[in-house]
This record gives structure tokens, sequence and C-alpha cells, in this order.
């Protein structure tokens, strides 16, 4: 199912070299800006109508965000937040999804192999069809974006519109925000419109406006403006250093040369020892001595 | 000598259980191995494909377990360190050369350490295992427990199959161990050889039957 115009970067559980003939690929970013969102979840009917998925209809639960979280069928959620800084009443909202990172630990975690794909243009891709449903890329994700699927027990979030952007589309999401806050392109594009938004932000006392493409995941190829770039936990709590977390490094890394070691000399030892030592029998007097 | 009479090492049922849990541990330890390393996923198929090998993975695991946990309570006194274990274990070279040391009872302390090994492998196993099993607990369970989780159940596998590849070889160069598993007896030099004190135990019960 991996689109075969795109160049594959990385392939989970794969050691050696995936598909990479094209040259000239450009690494492509999703902008959101923060401080043009106006929370009217365009973006989410946009994404269930382009991927086709139809969640269950929930319940209030006495707050704007609906649905509460992502689901296997709701690929992107707008997060509400009411803060106070420097006195005011803030009213944040933020499209929250797959980020894409650079770095991706969902990828890192999965063991089967092509399950989980990255594009050379960035963009992190699950292949349904080989996932095996163990849920290791929930536990990988640094942002806790994927979602396990009742109904199939496979992995789903956003795709980045894979399908949309092979061909040369932005994303639904993109394509429908009535306010321009989302935007897609080249991400040297991205970071040079960002940085003209941040530093509008900043003529308007938000001195502290930044963008969001954390290092600890090599970057992210989702981006946000945000105009309290020094808290993004404000944010329905948007990570501050976003990382693969030590422990999950640790299994992936690491580890498997230690594992491979240990099983390797235990057979080799066994091996050395009987060809040396030979059988140890309590019934060979018949045979005498060597 | 050749006429003495063979001396039972476990009944029917303690075999019957012993090979059980083996069974149980090539599917966990073979798919485990898939799951673990990306360049032998294809181990998985022991188990059918990668999703069925999900699937069945914890069950077997429990019913490895639960295997083992019988032969635990049947076995666990015997396998409680003494002061003979001291002069087994001061003397491992000449262990290792064939030559045993020590007034070593039903079990060395070589088996003894594998067996306390493998019941804490096992209930570190099932705990981690249950954390990390999807779809029916890990969604209880928040997230940096299940990477903790994730990590102890690979790390406590491969220290487990370390060991069984040792209990294996332990099987295969000690002649005369796997007939005790597979037919239940041993011979009386075997006995005697490699546990003396369980071999007078066992000739005193016989001795003791016998009187009047």
């Amino acid at each position: 199912m991996a689109l075969q115009s795109l160049d594959i970067q990385r392939r989970s559980a794969s050691p050696t070299q995936p598909p990479v003939v094209r040259e000239h690929v450009t690494e492509v970013a999703k902008l959101i800006d923060t401080s043009t969102c106006i929370g009217c979840k365009a973006c989410q009917v946009a994404c269930s109508e382009w991927n086709d998925l139809r969640d269950e209809i929930g319940s209030n639960v006495g707050v704007y965000d609906n649905p509460a979280d992502l689901s296997a069928e709701s690929w992107t959620v707008m997060r509400y937040a009411e803060v106070e800084e420097h006195g005011k009443l803030e009213w944040l909202i933020r499209k929250d999804g797959c980020m894409h990172c650079a770095d991706p630990g969902c990828l890192k975690a999965c063991p089967s192999p092509g399950a989980i794909i990255q594009y050379s243009n960035g963009i992190v891709d699950f292949q349904e069809e080989h996932c095996i449903g163990c849920g290791y890329c929930i536990a990988g994700c640094p942002f806790n974006i994927p979602r396990l699927s009742k109904k199939d027990n496979k992995v789903y979030k956003c795709t980045l519109c894979s399908d949309r952007v092979a061909v040369g589309q932005e994303p639904a999401c993109v394509k429908t925000c009535p306010t321009g806050a989302i935007r897609f392109g080249s991400k040297d594009d991205m970071k040079e419109f960002a940085a003209e938004r941040v530093a509008e932000l900043k003529t308007r006392g938000f001195e502290q406006a930044g963008l969001y493409d954390p290092a600890g995941v090599g970057g992210t190829h989702v981006m946000y403006v945000l105009h309290h770039a020094d808290k993004p936990e404000l944010y329905h709590g948007l990570p501050k250093d976003p990382a693969i977390s030590p422990l999950v490094s640790l299994w992936k890394g690491a580890l498997k040369p230690l594992a491979t070691l240990g099983i390797i000399a235990a057979g080799v030892a066994g091996f050395l020892h009987y060809m040396t030592v030979g059988p140890n029998r309590a019934d060979d007097d018949e045979e005498g001595p060597r | 000598m050749s006429r003495q009479p063979l001396i039972v090492r476990y009944r029917a049922a303690d075999r019957i259980n012993h090979w059980l849990v083996v069974l149980c541990f090539l599917l966990v330890a073979l798919s485990g191995l898939g799951f673990f390393f990306p360049a032998l996923f294809w181990l998985t198929g022991v188990l059918g494909t990668g999703p069925t090998a999900r699937i069945l993975h914890p069950f077997i695991g429990v019913l490895m377990v639960l295997g083992f946990a019988r032969l635990f309570v049947r076995l666990w006194r015997d396998n409680r360190f003494d002061a003979d274990d001291r002069r087994w274990l001061g003397d491992l070279s000449g262990v290792l050369r064939g030559h045993e040391a020590g007034d070593t009872g039903r079990y060395n302390a070589g088996q003894k350490g594998l067996f306390w090994l493998m019941g804490l492998c096992l209930v570190l196993l099932l705990c981690s295992g249950v954390v990390i099993w999807r779809p029916y607990f890990a969604p209880v369970f928040p997230i940096p427990l299940i990477r903790v989780a994730l990590l102890l159940h690979s790390a406590t596998a491969i220290l487990l199959i370390v060991g069984i590849i040792v209990h294996i070889y332990a099987a295969f160069w000690v002649k005369g161990s796997l007939r005790a598993m597979v037919e239940g007896v041993v011979t009386p030099a075997w006995a005697k050889k490699h546990h003396p004190r369980w071999y007078r135990e066992e000739a005193g019960a016989h001795v003791d039957h016998k009187q009047p």
C-alpha cells in the first residue's frame, strides 16, 4: 500500500536500505498557526471526509473538545485550553494530531517489517495491512498519538494525507481551513513563513512567540506557531522537550546486541565445552579409561 | 551393578507437565524473538502470522506460567540451598570437568540456581506481560509504565532464554539426565555420581519398605 511515487527513507523492523533512488525530494511540513486558529473544527470534518472516516457520535463532556480525544477514526482533534497569562484569560486552541517526527518513536518501536514507513519527504505513514496490533508504537510515540482500533486491532493516525501530497495536493485540513491558520509546503518555506508570523506576534506584545519544531525528535513535519513558545504545555499539554523515551531507546537499542551476544555466547560455550570436556557419563565403566 | 534396579526420578504426571512447559516455552520464546529482533520477525511464523502470533503469544505464556507453577509447588522443597551447595559451587571448575564435589541431594546448586532463576523470570514476565497485553489490559496502564514493562519483558525473556540454553546443555552433557525426564528413571550409578545424598535417601526408603 506504500505509495510508489514516494521514496521511503525508513521502514519499521527492516535492517536493510529501503528504496531511495529518487533524488531531489523536498521535505514537506504543515504549519499550524495557533494565533489565527478560530477552533471551527473544519479541519476535523475535512479529515473525516477525505479519509472516509466516520467516528461514533460521542457525548458533550462540558468542554468544546469534541470528540474528547483522538481515536482510530478521529485522526485530528481541536484541543481547547483556558489559561491565565499576565493576568489575562487566554483561550488557546491547538489542532492535535501526528507531528510526523524526523526521528519517529512509533517507527523505532514497531516490530513488524513495513508497518510504519517514513517517506523521504518526511511523512510518517502507517501501513495497516502490515500492522499486527501489538501497540508498541503507542509506547514509542512521545506525543501520545496512535490509536488502536477496536474494530480490527490495527493502529491508525494522521497520514498527512500522503495520498494527496503524492499527487501534488495539500492535506485536506489545509485545503479546508477558512482562516489560513494551517499551511502546507516545503519545510524551509514553512519555517520562513513562521518567522514572519512570529515577528508579527512579537510586535503585538507576545514577547515569547515562536515556532514549535522540537529538536528532541529531530524536528517535526507538523509545526506550530505559538504565542507562548516558552510554555508549550499551556496548549493542552503539548510537551516542552519531546524525545523518544530512554526506555524505548534501550529496548530497541543496546538490549539487542546484548541479547545477541548472550544467546550466542551460551551456545558457543556449550559447544566448546562438549568438544573439549566431552560427555559426563556415570555408566561407562565398561569403556575403560582414555 | 547393571543388575541393580533403576530409580524413579520423575513420575509420569511430572514428566508430562515438564514437556507441556517446554512446548509453551518454545512457542513463546521463538515468537518473542520474532517480536524482538527485526531480522527474525519471520519467527512469529511459529504461531501462524504476525497478528496471530500477537494474539496467541500471551495466552501460551500464561499456560507456561501455570504449568511451571505446578512444577514449582512439587519441587521447591528440594531446591532449597544448603551447606553442601557451597562445596559444589566452591569447585565449579571440577564440576565442569565432570568431577562433582559435595554430598549433593536431589538437585545440585546449579540446578537450584536455574530453578529459582526460572521462577523469578516467569513472575516478572507474567507481571510485565499483563501490562503490555493488547487489546485487553494495556489500555488501563499509563504509557510510561508500559515502556518500563516492554523493556523488562524483553530483558527478562532474554535472561530466561540464556538460562534455558544452559539447562538444555546440562541435560545433554550429563548423560542419563534426559532419560529421567522421558522415561522417568535413572541408573543407580547415575544417582550415586551426581546426587549421592538423594541416592542414599532413595535406597534407604527402599530398605525401609522391605521391613515388616
